[in-house]
Protein backbone atom coordinates (compact mmCIF):
# COMPACT_ATOMS: atom_id res chain seq x y z
CA UNK A 1 0.00 0.00 0.00
CA UNK A 2 1.26 3.42 -0.83
CA UNK A 3 0.07 5.85 1.87
CA UNK A 4 2.88 7.22 3.99
CA UNK A 5 1.23 5.98 7.14
CA UNK A 6 2.04 7.49 10.48
CA UNK A 7 3.99 4.92 12.36
CA UNK A 8 2.15 5.15 15.66
CA UNK A 9 -0.75 3.10 14.40
CA UNK A 10 -0.96 -0.64 13.94
CA UNK A 11 -4.19 -0.23 12.08
CA UNK A 12 -2.20 1.43 9.35
CA UNK A 13 -0.49 -1.79 8.49
CA UNK A 14 -2.65 -3.59 5.98
CA UNK A 15 -3.22 -7.15 6.87
CA UNK A 16 -0.54 -9.31 5.38
CA UNK A 17 -1.81 -12.65 4.20
CA UNK A 18 0.12 -14.87 6.50
CA UNK A 19 2.41 -17.41 4.94
CA UNK A 20 0.87 -20.16 7.03
CA UNK A 21 -1.65 -20.61 4.26
CA UNK A 22 -5.28 -21.31 3.79
CA UNK A 23 -5.65 -24.28 6.12
CA UNK A 24 -4.36 -22.28 9.09
CA UNK A 25 -6.73 -19.48 8.19
CA UNK A 26 -9.71 -21.82 7.98
CA UNK A 27 -8.83 -23.45 11.30
CA UNK A 28 -8.53 -19.98 12.84
CA UNK A 29 -11.93 -18.97 11.49
CA UNK A 30 -13.62 -22.10 12.79
CA UNK A 31 -11.93 -21.66 16.17
CA UNK A 32 -13.16 -18.06 16.27
CA UNK A 33 -16.75 -19.04 15.61
CA UNK A 34 -16.70 -21.82 18.21
CA UNK A 35 -15.00 -19.54 20.73
CA UNK A 36 -17.68 -16.91 20.12
CA UNK A 37 -20.43 -19.40 20.91
CA UNK A 38 -18.59 -20.48 24.04
CA UNK A 39 -18.44 -16.86 25.22
CA UNK A 40 -22.15 -16.43 24.64
CA UNK A 41 -22.93 -19.55 26.62
CA UNK A 42 -20.71 -18.27 29.40
CA UNK A 43 -22.56 -14.94 29.48
CA UNK A 44 -25.90 -16.72 29.67
CA UNK A 45 -25.82 -20.40 30.71
CA UNK A 46 -29.52 -20.62 31.70
CA UNK A 47 -30.50 -22.46 28.53
CA UNK A 48 -28.07 -25.26 29.25
CA UNK A 49 -29.33 -25.69 32.79
CA UNK A 50 -32.98 -25.76 31.70
CA UNK A 51 -32.16 -28.28 28.99
CA UNK A 52 -30.93 -30.74 31.60
CA UNK A 53 -34.45 -31.19 33.00
CA UNK A 54 -35.95 -33.07 30.09
CA UNK A 55 -33.49 -35.97 29.88
CA UNK A 56 -33.69 -36.28 33.66
CA UNK A 57 -37.46 -36.78 33.44
CA UNK A 58 -37.14 -39.32 30.64
CA UNK A 59 -34.56 -41.39 32.45
CA UNK A 60 -35.98 -41.18 35.95
CA UNK A 61 -39.71 -41.40 35.26
CA UNK A 62 -40.15 -43.09 31.90
CA UNK A 63 -37.02 -45.23 32.13
CA UNK A 64 -37.64 -46.52 35.62
CA UNK A 65 -41.32 -47.28 34.95
CA UNK A 66 -40.62 -49.21 31.75
CA UNK A 67 -37.75 -51.07 33.35
CA UNK A 68 -40.10 -52.23 36.06
CA UNK A 69 -42.84 -53.53 33.74
CA UNK A 70 -40.49 -55.19 31.18
CA UNK A 71 -42.76 -53.98 28.36
CA UNK A 72 -40.07 -53.51 25.76
CA UNK A 73 -37.83 -56.37 24.59
CA UNK A 74 -34.24 -55.19 24.74
CA UNK A 75 -32.36 -58.49 24.61
CA UNK A 76 -29.53 -58.81 27.04
CA UNK A 77 -29.76 -55.17 28.14
CA UNK A 78 -31.88 -53.77 30.93
CA UNK A 79 -34.32 -51.20 29.63
CA UNK A 80 -32.37 -48.34 31.27
CA UNK A 81 -29.17 -49.54 29.60
CA UNK A 82 -31.00 -49.58 26.29
CA UNK A 83 -32.67 -46.23 26.91
CA UNK A 84 -29.72 -44.12 28.11
CA UNK A 85 -27.99 -43.80 24.70
CA UNK A 86 -31.40 -43.14 23.17
CA UNK A 87 -32.12 -40.30 25.58
CA UNK A 88 -28.66 -38.87 25.02
CA UNK A 89 -29.30 -38.86 21.26
CA UNK A 90 -32.73 -37.36 21.84
CA UNK A 91 -31.31 -34.50 23.92
CA UNK A 92 -28.75 -33.84 21.21
CA UNK A 93 -31.55 -33.75 18.63
CA UNK A 94 -33.81 -31.48 20.69
CA UNK A 95 -31.12 -28.96 21.49
CA UNK A 96 -29.74 -28.90 17.92
CA UNK A 97 -32.96 -28.85 15.94
CA UNK A 98 -33.86 -25.39 17.23
CA UNK A 99 -30.37 -24.02 16.74
CA UNK A 100 -31.47 -22.39 13.46
CA UNK A 101 -33.57 -19.97 15.46
CA UNK A 102 -30.28 -18.36 16.44
CA UNK A 103 -29.50 -17.64 12.78
CA UNK A 104 -32.99 -16.21 12.29
CA UNK A 105 -32.49 -14.01 15.33
CA UNK A 106 -29.09 -13.00 14.01
CA UNK A 107 -30.66 -12.17 10.70
CA UNK A 108 -33.32 -10.02 12.35
CA UNK A 109 -30.70 -8.31 14.49
CA UNK A 110 -28.36 -7.80 11.55
CA UNK A 111 -25.58 -9.75 13.27
CA UNK A 112 -25.40 -12.22 10.41
CA UNK A 113 -24.24 -9.46 8.05
CA UNK A 114 -21.00 -9.26 9.97
CA UNK A 115 -20.35 -12.93 9.18
CA UNK A 116 -21.47 -12.79 5.56
CA UNK A 117 -19.39 -9.75 4.68
CA UNK A 118 -16.22 -11.33 6.08
CA UNK A 119 -13.83 -13.25 3.84
CA UNK A 120 -14.67 -16.56 5.54
CA UNK A 121 -16.13 -19.04 3.09
CA UNK A 122 -19.82 -19.81 3.48
CA UNK A 123 -19.15 -23.49 4.17
CA UNK A 124 -16.74 -22.44 6.95
CA UNK A 125 -19.37 -20.17 8.48
CA UNK A 126 -21.93 -22.96 8.45
CA UNK A 127 -19.47 -25.64 9.55
CA UNK A 128 -18.24 -23.40 12.36
CA UNK A 129 -21.80 -22.82 13.55
CA UNK A 130 -22.44 -26.55 13.36
CA UNK A 131 -19.42 -27.24 15.54
CA UNK A 132 -20.53 -24.52 17.95
CA UNK A 133 -23.83 -26.30 18.34
CA UNK A 134 -21.82 -29.30 19.51
CA UNK A 135 -20.85 -27.43 22.64
CA UNK A 136 -24.50 -27.57 23.68
CA UNK A 137 -24.77 -31.21 22.66
CA UNK A 138 -21.70 -32.10 24.72
CA UNK A 139 -23.16 -30.41 27.78
CA UNK A 140 -26.14 -32.74 27.37
CA UNK A 141 -23.82 -35.73 27.16
CA UNK A 142 -22.29 -34.79 30.50
CA UNK A 143 -25.74 -34.44 32.07
CA UNK A 144 -27.07 -37.74 30.72
CA UNK A 145 -23.97 -39.72 31.65
CA UNK A 146 -23.98 -38.27 35.18
CA UNK A 147 -27.67 -39.09 35.55
CA UNK A 148 -27.08 -42.61 34.34
CA UNK A 149 -24.30 -43.02 36.87
CA UNK A 150 -26.55 -41.68 39.61
CA UNK A 151 -29.22 -44.20 38.61
CA UNK A 152 -26.47 -46.87 38.59
CA UNK A 153 -27.14 -47.83 35.00
CA UNK A 154 -24.39 -50.21 34.02
CA UNK A 155 -22.64 -48.61 31.01
CA UNK A 156 -19.27 -49.14 29.42
CA UNK A 157 -17.30 -46.05 30.47
CA UNK A 158 -13.71 -46.33 29.27
CA UNK A 159 -11.37 -43.78 27.74
CA UNK A 160 -12.00 -44.98 24.17
CA UNK A 161 -15.75 -45.22 24.68
CA UNK A 162 -15.97 -41.70 26.12
CA UNK A 163 -13.80 -40.38 23.26
CA UNK A 164 -16.18 -42.15 20.87
CA UNK A 165 -19.22 -40.62 22.58
CA UNK A 166 -17.67 -37.16 22.19
CA UNK A 167 -17.12 -37.75 18.46
CA UNK A 168 -20.63 -39.14 17.95
CA UNK A 169 -22.26 -36.29 19.89
CA UNK A 170 -20.29 -33.69 17.92
CA UNK A 171 -21.36 -35.32 14.64
CA UNK A 172 -24.99 -35.65 15.74
CA UNK A 173 -25.17 -32.05 16.96
CA UNK A 174 -23.55 -30.78 13.78
CA UNK A 175 -25.94 -32.80 11.65
CA UNK A 176 -29.17 -31.66 13.29
CA UNK A 177 -28.06 -28.07 13.80
CA UNK A 178 -27.14 -27.81 10.11
CA UNK A 179 -30.50 -29.30 9.18
CA UNK A 180 -31.99 -26.62 11.41
CA UNK A 181 -30.00 -23.87 9.69
CA UNK A 182 -31.11 -25.18 6.29
CA UNK A 183 -34.72 -24.81 7.41
CA UNK A 184 -33.98 -21.38 8.87
CA UNK A 185 -32.44 -20.19 5.59
CA UNK A 186 -35.53 -21.36 3.73
CA UNK A 187 -38.31 -20.03 5.97
CA UNK A 188 -36.51 -17.00 7.45
CA UNK A 189 -39.14 -16.14 10.08
CA UNK A 190 -39.27 -17.37 13.68
CA UNK A 191 -42.97 -18.35 13.53
CA UNK A 192 -42.65 -20.58 10.49
CA UNK A 193 -39.39 -21.98 11.76
CA UNK A 194 -40.85 -22.96 15.13
CA UNK A 195 -43.81 -24.57 13.39
CA UNK A 196 -41.59 -26.70 11.18
CA UNK A 197 -39.24 -27.48 14.07
CA UNK A 198 -42.12 -28.82 16.18
CA UNK A 199 -43.46 -30.74 13.22
CA UNK A 200 -40.12 -32.43 12.63
CA UNK A 201 -38.95 -33.30 16.12
CA UNK A 202 -41.55 -35.86 17.15
CA UNK A 203 -41.46 -37.95 13.94
CA UNK A 204 -37.65 -37.97 14.05
CA UNK A 205 -37.79 -39.11 17.65
CA UNK A 206 -40.50 -41.74 17.39
CA UNK A 207 -39.43 -43.11 14.00
CA UNK A 208 -36.09 -44.06 15.48
CA UNK A 209 -34.64 -46.71 17.75
CA UNK A 210 -34.23 -44.22 20.61
CA UNK A 211 -36.76 -45.65 23.07
CA UNK A 212 -37.69 -49.00 21.52
CA UNK A 213 -36.01 -51.35 19.04
CA UNK A 214 -36.96 -51.08 15.37
CA UNK A 215 -38.12 -54.68 15.45
CA UNK A 216 -41.23 -53.81 17.45
CA UNK A 217 -42.26 -51.08 14.99
CA UNK A 218 -45.03 -51.65 12.47
CA UNK A 219 -43.56 -52.79 9.19
CA UNK A 220 -44.43 -49.60 7.24
CA UNK A 221 -42.52 -47.44 9.76
CA UNK A 222 -39.25 -49.35 9.57
CA UNK A 223 -37.93 -47.85 6.32
CA UNK A 224 -38.40 -44.41 7.86
CA UNK A 225 -36.43 -45.47 10.89
CA UNK A 226 -33.59 -46.65 8.68
CA UNK A 227 -33.65 -43.38 6.73
CA UNK A 228 -33.62 -41.37 9.94
CA UNK A 229 -30.18 -40.02 10.91
CA UNK A 230 -31.16 -40.13 14.59
CA UNK A 231 -31.21 -43.93 14.34
CA UNK A 232 -27.52 -43.91 13.42
CA UNK A 233 -26.65 -41.57 16.26
CA UNK A 234 -28.48 -43.80 18.76
CA UNK A 235 -26.84 -46.86 17.27
CA UNK A 236 -23.38 -45.31 17.48
CA UNK A 237 -23.95 -44.40 21.13
CA UNK A 238 -25.22 -47.90 21.90
CA UNK A 239 -22.22 -49.40 20.15
CA UNK A 240 -20.01 -47.29 22.36
CA UNK A 241 -21.65 -47.46 25.78
CA UNK A 242 -23.66 -50.65 26.17
CA UNK A 243 -21.89 -53.85 27.17
CA UNK A 244 -23.27 -56.08 24.42
CA UNK A 245 -25.78 -56.55 21.63
CA UNK A 246 -28.88 -54.74 20.41
CA UNK A 247 -27.09 -52.67 17.79
CA UNK A 248 -28.02 -52.44 14.13
CA UNK A 249 -24.70 -51.66 12.45
CA UNK A 250 -21.00 -51.65 13.24
CA UNK A 251 -19.79 -48.38 14.73
CA UNK A 252 -17.92 -47.31 11.61
CA UNK A 253 -21.08 -47.53 9.52
CA UNK A 254 -22.95 -45.31 11.99
CA UNK A 255 -20.20 -42.71 12.10
CA UNK A 256 -19.75 -42.71 8.32
CA UNK A 257 -23.45 -42.15 7.76
CA UNK A 258 -23.49 -39.30 10.30
CA UNK A 259 -20.41 -37.68 8.77
CA UNK A 260 -21.65 -38.02 5.19
CA UNK A 261 -25.07 -36.56 5.93
CA UNK A 262 -23.51 -33.71 7.92
CA UNK A 263 -21.12 -32.74 5.12
CA UNK A 264 -23.93 -32.88 2.57
CA UNK A 265 -26.11 -30.64 4.71
CA UNK A 266 -23.25 -28.18 5.29
CA UNK A 267 -22.75 -27.79 1.54
CA UNK A 268 -26.48 -27.38 1.00
CA UNK A 269 -26.69 -24.83 3.78
CA UNK A 270 -23.66 -22.90 2.50
CA UNK A 271 -25.55 -22.39 -0.74
CA UNK A 272 -28.65 -21.13 1.08
CA UNK A 273 -26.97 -19.09 3.82
CA UNK A 274 -26.39 -15.90 1.78
CA UNK A 275 -30.19 -15.61 1.51
CA UNK A 276 -30.04 -14.51 5.11
CA UNK A 277 -28.49 -11.17 4.04
CA UNK A 278 -31.35 -10.25 1.72
CA UNK B 1 1.38 -3.24 -4.99
CA UNK B 2 1.58 0.50 -5.57
CA UNK B 3 -1.73 1.81 -6.75
CA UNK B 4 -1.54 5.14 -8.44
CA UNK B 5 -3.64 7.44 -6.32
CA UNK B 6 -5.65 8.42 -9.39
CA UNK B 7 -6.84 4.86 -10.05
CA UNK B 8 -10.33 4.49 -8.64
CA UNK B 9 -10.86 1.74 -6.04
CA UNK B 10 -14.59 1.51 -6.64
CA UNK B 11 -15.81 1.34 -10.21
CA UNK B 12 -19.44 0.61 -10.95
CA UNK B 13 -20.63 0.23 -14.51
CA UNK B 14 -24.31 0.08 -15.33
CA UNK B 15 -24.91 -1.63 -11.99
CA UNK B 16 -28.50 -2.84 -11.82
CA UNK B 17 -30.67 -4.78 -9.42
CA UNK B 18 -34.27 -5.78 -9.86
CA UNK B 19 -36.67 -7.34 -7.36
CA UNK B 20 -39.45 -8.85 -9.46
CA UNK B 21 -40.91 -5.94 -11.42
CA UNK B 22 -39.15 -3.31 -9.33
CA UNK B 23 -35.85 -1.93 -10.56
CA UNK B 24 -34.30 -0.89 -7.26
CA UNK B 25 -30.98 0.15 -8.81
CA UNK B 26 -31.03 1.22 -12.42
CA UNK B 27 -27.77 1.28 -14.42
CA UNK B 28 -25.60 3.18 -11.96
CA UNK B 29 -22.16 4.18 -13.18
CA UNK B 30 -19.67 5.87 -10.91
CA UNK B 31 -16.10 5.70 -9.62
CA UNK B 32 -14.46 6.55 -6.31
CA UNK B 33 -10.71 7.18 -6.02
CA UNK B 34 -8.60 6.62 -2.90
CA UNK B 35 -8.71 9.34 -0.24
CA UNK B 36 -12.21 10.34 -1.24
CA UNK B 37 -15.67 10.15 0.23
CA UNK B 38 -18.52 9.46 -2.16
CA UNK B 39 -22.00 10.14 -0.81
CA UNK B 40 -25.24 8.52 -1.96
CA UNK B 41 -28.27 10.60 -1.09
CA UNK B 42 -31.89 10.22 -2.07
CA UNK B 43 -35.31 9.57 -0.57
CA UNK B 44 -36.34 6.33 1.14
CA UNK B 45 -36.41 3.50 -1.33
CA UNK B 46 -34.15 5.29 -3.82
CA UNK B 47 -31.84 2.25 -3.92
CA UNK B 48 -28.91 3.40 -1.77
CA UNK B 49 -28.76 0.34 0.48
CA UNK B 50 -29.29 -2.00 -2.46
CA UNK B 51 -26.32 -0.38 -4.22
CA UNK B 52 -24.13 -0.84 -1.16
CA UNK B 53 -25.24 -4.44 -0.70
CA UNK B 54 -24.16 -5.21 -4.23
CA UNK B 55 -20.78 -3.52 -3.79
CA UNK B 56 -20.22 -5.44 -0.54
CA UNK B 57 -21.06 -8.74 -2.33
CA UNK B 58 -24.15 -9.42 -0.22
CA UNK B 59 -26.47 -9.16 -3.19
CA UNK B 60 -25.85 -10.27 -6.78
CA UNK B 61 -26.29 -7.57 -9.41
CA UNK B 62 -29.00 -8.37 -11.94
CA UNK B 63 -26.96 -6.61 -14.60
CA UNK B 64 -23.83 -4.54 -15.04
CA UNK B 65 -20.67 -5.00 -13.05
CA UNK B 66 -18.40 -3.42 -10.53
CA UNK B 67 -14.83 -3.68 -9.28
CA UNK B 68 -13.95 -2.94 -5.70
CA UNK B 69 -10.33 -2.70 -4.59
CA UNK B 70 -9.34 -4.15 -7.94
CA UNK B 71 -11.59 -7.23 -7.91
CA UNK B 72 -14.83 -8.02 -9.67
CA UNK B 73 -17.67 -8.22 -7.13
CA UNK B 74 -19.38 -11.10 -8.91
CA UNK B 75 -16.34 -13.15 -9.90
CA UNK B 76 -14.08 -12.74 -6.88
CA UNK B 77 -16.32 -11.84 -3.95
CA UNK B 78 -13.89 -13.37 -1.43
CA UNK B 79 -11.06 -11.07 -2.52
CA UNK B 80 -13.39 -8.08 -2.38
CA UNK B 81 -14.55 -8.98 1.14
CA UNK B 82 -10.98 -9.16 2.36
CA UNK B 83 -10.45 -5.53 1.37
CA UNK B 84 -13.61 -3.78 2.43
CA UNK B 85 -15.26 -2.72 5.66
CA UNK B 86 -19.02 -2.38 5.94
CA UNK B 87 -21.24 -0.68 8.48
CA UNK B 88 -24.79 -1.71 7.58
CA UNK B 89 -27.82 0.53 7.87
CA UNK B 90 -29.23 -1.56 10.70
CA UNK B 91 -27.22 -2.42 13.77
CA UNK B 92 -25.04 -5.49 13.38
CA UNK B 93 -23.21 -5.59 16.71
CA UNK B 94 -24.14 -8.45 19.02
CA UNK B 95 -25.70 -7.10 22.23
CA UNK B 96 -25.15 -10.37 24.11
CA UNK B 97 -21.38 -10.07 24.28
CA UNK B 98 -18.93 -7.29 25.08
CA UNK B 99 -17.58 -4.72 22.65
CA UNK B 100 -14.18 -6.37 22.76
CA UNK B 101 -15.69 -9.78 22.02
CA UNK B 102 -17.61 -8.37 19.07
CA UNK B 103 -14.34 -7.16 17.58
CA UNK B 104 -12.55 -10.38 18.49
CA UNK B 105 -14.89 -12.43 16.32
CA UNK B 106 -14.63 -10.08 13.39
CA UNK B 107 -10.83 -10.07 13.68
CA UNK B 108 -10.83 -13.87 13.69
CA UNK B 109 -13.01 -14.10 10.60
CA UNK B 110 -10.57 -11.82 8.79
CA UNK B 111 -7.72 -14.09 9.79
CA UNK B 112 -5.93 -11.57 11.99
CA UNK B 113 -3.53 -13.71 14.04
CA UNK B 114 -4.27 -13.85 17.78
CA UNK B 115 -1.06 -12.08 18.77
CA UNK B 116 -1.92 -9.12 16.58
CA UNK B 117 -5.65 -9.14 17.16
CA UNK B 118 -5.65 -7.86 20.73
CA UNK B 119 -3.48 -4.79 20.03
CA UNK B 120 -5.43 -3.97 16.88
CA UNK B 121 -8.73 -4.20 18.73
CA UNK B 122 -7.48 -1.97 21.51
CA UNK B 123 -6.26 0.52 18.99
CA UNK B 124 -9.53 0.54 17.07
CA UNK B 125 -11.46 1.02 20.33
CA UNK B 126 -9.11 3.86 21.23
CA UNK B 127 -9.56 5.50 17.85
CA UNK B 128 -13.32 5.54 18.24
CA UNK B 129 -13.23 6.68 21.85
CA UNK B 130 -14.43 3.36 23.27
CA UNK B 131 -11.28 2.26 25.07
CA UNK B 132 -12.94 2.44 28.49
CA UNK B 133 -15.97 0.38 27.41
CA UNK B 134 -14.41 -2.63 25.73
CA UNK B 135 -15.37 -5.05 28.50
CA UNK B 136 -18.91 -3.74 28.84
CA UNK B 137 -21.77 -5.80 27.32
CA UNK B 138 -22.98 -4.07 24.14
CA UNK B 139 -26.50 -4.30 25.57
CA UNK B 140 -25.45 -1.46 27.89
CA UNK B 141 -24.05 0.77 25.12
CA UNK B 142 -25.85 3.87 23.88
CA UNK B 143 -26.85 4.08 20.21
CA UNK B 144 -23.88 6.32 19.45
CA UNK B 145 -21.45 3.94 21.12
CA UNK B 146 -22.82 1.02 19.09
CA UNK B 147 -22.39 2.95 15.88
CA UNK B 148 -18.81 3.75 16.81
CA UNK B 149 -18.19 0.12 17.75
CA UNK B 150 -19.39 -0.94 14.33
CA UNK B 151 -17.07 1.49 12.64
CA UNK B 152 -14.22 0.18 14.80
CA UNK B 153 -15.16 -3.33 13.73
CA UNK B 154 -15.09 -2.36 10.06
CA UNK B 155 -11.56 -0.96 10.48
CA UNK B 156 -9.77 -3.88 12.12
CA UNK B 157 -8.34 -5.26 8.92
CA UNK B 158 -7.50 -1.81 7.51
CA UNK B 159 -9.88 -1.96 4.55
CA UNK B 160 -9.10 -0.14 1.35
CA UNK B 161 -12.74 0.80 0.97
CA UNK B 162 -15.24 1.50 3.71
CA UNK B 163 -18.99 1.35 3.10
CA UNK B 164 -21.08 3.24 5.63
CA UNK B 165 -24.87 2.99 5.30
CA UNK B 166 -26.33 5.90 7.28
CA UNK B 167 -23.46 5.95 9.77
CA UNK B 168 -24.92 8.69 11.98
CA UNK B 169 -28.61 7.83 12.04
CA UNK B 170 -30.05 8.41 15.49
CA UNK B 171 -26.88 9.97 16.92
CA UNK B 172 -26.85 13.11 19.04
CA UNK B 173 -24.93 16.09 17.64
CA UNK B 174 -21.82 15.37 19.71
CA UNK B 175 -21.64 11.72 18.67
CA UNK B 176 -22.32 12.69 15.07
CA UNK B 177 -19.45 15.18 15.14
CA UNK B 178 -17.20 12.45 16.58
CA UNK B 179 -18.07 10.07 13.75
CA UNK B 180 -17.43 12.81 11.19
CA UNK B 181 -14.01 13.42 12.63
CA UNK B 182 -13.21 9.71 12.42
CA UNK B 183 -14.26 9.60 8.79
CA UNK B 184 -11.98 12.56 8.00
CA UNK B 185 -9.16 10.91 9.89
CA UNK B 186 -9.51 7.61 8.05
CA UNK B 187 -9.44 9.32 4.74
CA UNK B 188 -6.40 11.45 5.58
CA UNK B 189 -4.38 8.99 7.61
CA UNK B 190 -5.14 5.70 5.89
CA UNK B 191 -6.11 6.86 2.41
CA UNK B 192 -9.33 4.88 2.75
CA UNK B 193 -11.94 5.41 0.08
CA UNK B 194 -15.37 5.77 1.64
CA UNK B 195 -18.83 5.27 0.19
CA UNK B 196 -21.57 6.47 2.51
CA UNK B 197 -25.29 7.08 2.42
CA UNK B 198 -27.07 9.70 4.45
CA UNK B 199 -30.31 11.57 4.88
CA UNK B 200 -28.54 14.50 6.52
CA UNK B 201 -27.62 17.06 3.90
CA UNK B 202 -25.18 18.93 6.13
CA UNK B 203 -23.39 15.60 6.61
CA UNK B 204 -23.06 15.04 2.88
CA UNK B 205 -21.91 18.63 2.48
CA UNK B 206 -19.31 18.36 5.24
CA UNK B 207 -17.85 14.94 4.34
CA UNK B 208 -18.17 14.16 0.66
CA UNK B 209 -15.89 15.07 -2.21
CA UNK B 210 -18.63 13.90 -4.52
CA UNK B 211 -22.31 13.20 -4.08
CA UNK B 212 -24.70 11.16 -6.20
CA UNK B 213 -28.37 12.05 -5.86
CA UNK B 214 -30.46 8.92 -6.38
CA UNK B 215 -34.12 8.74 -7.25
CA UNK B 216 -35.94 5.53 -8.13
CA UNK B 217 -32.69 3.69 -8.65
CA UNK B 218 -31.09 6.24 -10.96
CA UNK B 219 -28.64 9.06 -10.50
CA UNK B 220 -30.44 12.31 -11.15
CA UNK B 221 -27.36 14.40 -10.38
CA UNK B 222 -23.72 13.69 -9.57
CA UNK B 223 -21.00 16.13 -8.59
CA UNK B 224 -19.20 17.86 -5.77
CA UNK B 225 -21.50 19.57 -3.27
CA UNK B 226 -20.31 22.92 -4.63
CA UNK B 227 -21.08 21.93 -8.22
CA UNK B 228 -24.49 20.62 -7.32
CA UNK B 229 -25.38 23.79 -5.45
CA UNK B 230 -24.05 25.99 -8.24
CA UNK B 231 -26.04 23.94 -10.72
CA UNK B 232 -29.30 25.19 -9.19
CA UNK B 233 -28.43 28.70 -10.30
CA UNK B 234 -29.79 30.34 -7.14
CA UNK B 235 -27.43 32.21 -4.86
CA UNK B 236 -27.06 30.74 -1.38
CA UNK B 237 -28.52 27.38 -2.39
CA UNK B 238 -27.89 24.55 0.07
CA UNK B 239 -27.59 20.82 -0.53
CA UNK B 240 -31.05 20.61 0.98
CA UNK B 241 -32.30 22.68 -1.97
CA UNK B 242 -30.50 20.33 -4.36
CA UNK B 243 -32.22 17.37 -2.72
CA UNK B 244 -35.64 19.03 -2.95
CA UNK B 245 -35.12 19.91 -6.56
CA UNK B 246 -34.15 16.42 -7.67
CA UNK B 247 -35.95 14.17 -5.25
CA UNK B 248 -39.19 16.00 -4.56
CA UNK B 249 -40.68 17.51 -1.46
CA UNK B 250 -42.73 14.65 -0.09
CA UNK B 251 -39.65 12.83 1.09
CA UNK B 252 -38.93 14.71 4.27
CA UNK B 253 -42.15 13.54 5.90
CA UNK B 254 -41.71 9.90 4.99
CA UNK B 255 -38.11 10.14 6.12
CA UNK B 256 -39.15 11.27 9.57
CA UNK B 257 -41.60 8.39 9.81
CA UNK B 258 -39.04 5.78 8.82
CA UNK B 259 -36.56 7.23 11.20
CA UNK B 260 -38.96 6.91 14.13
CA UNK B 261 -39.51 3.26 13.30
CA UNK B 262 -35.81 2.68 13.10
CA UNK B 263 -35.12 4.34 16.42
CA UNK B 264 -37.75 2.17 18.06
CA UNK B 265 -36.09 -0.87 16.60
CA UNK B 266 -32.76 0.18 17.99
CA UNK B 267 -34.32 0.71 21.38
CA UNK B 268 -35.95 -2.72 21.29
CA UNK B 269 -32.65 -4.27 20.32
CA UNK B 270 -30.90 -2.93 23.34
CA UNK B 271 -33.25 -4.31 25.96
N1 LIG C 1 -34.90 -7.93 -0.61
C1 LIG C 1 -35.77 -7.12 -1.26
N2 LIG C 1 -36.84 -7.63 -1.88
C2 LIG C 1 -37.71 -6.84 -2.54
N3 LIG C 1 -37.60 -5.50 -2.64
C3 LIG C 1 -36.53 -4.93 -2.03
C4 LIG C 1 -35.57 -5.70 -1.32
N4 LIG C 1 -34.63 -4.86 -0.82
C5 LIG C 1 -35.00 -3.62 -1.23
N5 LIG C 1 -36.14 -3.66 -1.95
C6 LIG C 1 -36.81 -2.50 -2.56
O1 LIG C 1 -35.86 -1.81 -3.33
C7 LIG C 1 -36.05 -0.41 -3.24
C8 LIG C 1 -34.76 0.24 -2.80
O2 LIG C 1 -34.52 -0.08 -1.43
P1 LIG C 1 -33.22 0.41 -0.65
O3 LIG C 1 -33.26 -0.24 0.67
O4 LIG C 1 -32.04 0.21 -1.50
O5 LIG C 1 -33.52 1.98 -0.51
P2 LIG C 1 -32.71 3.05 0.31
O6 LIG C 1 -32.37 4.12 -0.67
O7 LIG C 1 -31.60 2.44 1.06
O8 LIG C 1 -33.83 3.60 1.31
P3 LIG C 1 -33.69 4.13 2.82
O9 LIG C 1 -33.29 5.56 2.71
O10 LIG C 1 -35.08 4.02 3.33
O11 LIG C 1 -32.72 3.29 3.54
C9 LIG C 1 -37.20 -0.21 -2.29
O12 LIG C 1 -38.37 -0.01 -3.03
C10 LIG C 1 -37.27 -1.50 -1.52
O13 LIG C 1 -38.58 -1.76 -1.11
MG1 LIG D 1 -31.10 2.29 3.02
Amino acid sequence: MSPPASSESRLVAPLARTGSGEIAEVVGQVATIVGYEARKLRHDPTELLLRAIQPALWLVVFGSAFTAIHAIPTGALTYLQFLTPGILAQSVLFIAIFYGIASIRERELGIIIKFLVSPARRAILVGGRALSASLRGLSQAVVVLLLATALSVHLRITVPSVAGVIVAVILGSALFSTLSMVIASLVRTQERFLGIGQLLTMPLFFASNAIYPITIMPRWLRPFAYANPLTYLVDALRNLTTPQGTVLFPLWVDLTVLLGVTLGLILLCAGLYPRMAQ
Amino acid sequence: MVASSAAPVVVAEELTRTFGDLTAVDRLTFAVPRDQVFGLIGPNGAGKTTTIKMLTTLLHPSDGHARVAGYDIAKEPGEVRRRIGYVPQLISADAQVTGYENLWVVGGLYGIPRAERGPRIREALELLGLAAFGDELVRNYSGGMIRRLEIASALLHRPEVLFLDEPTVGLDPVAREAVWEQIDLLKRRFGTAIVLTTHYMEEADRLCERVGVMHQGKFVAVGSPAELKAGLGQPGATLQDVFRRYAGEEVELSGAYREAGRTRRVAARLE
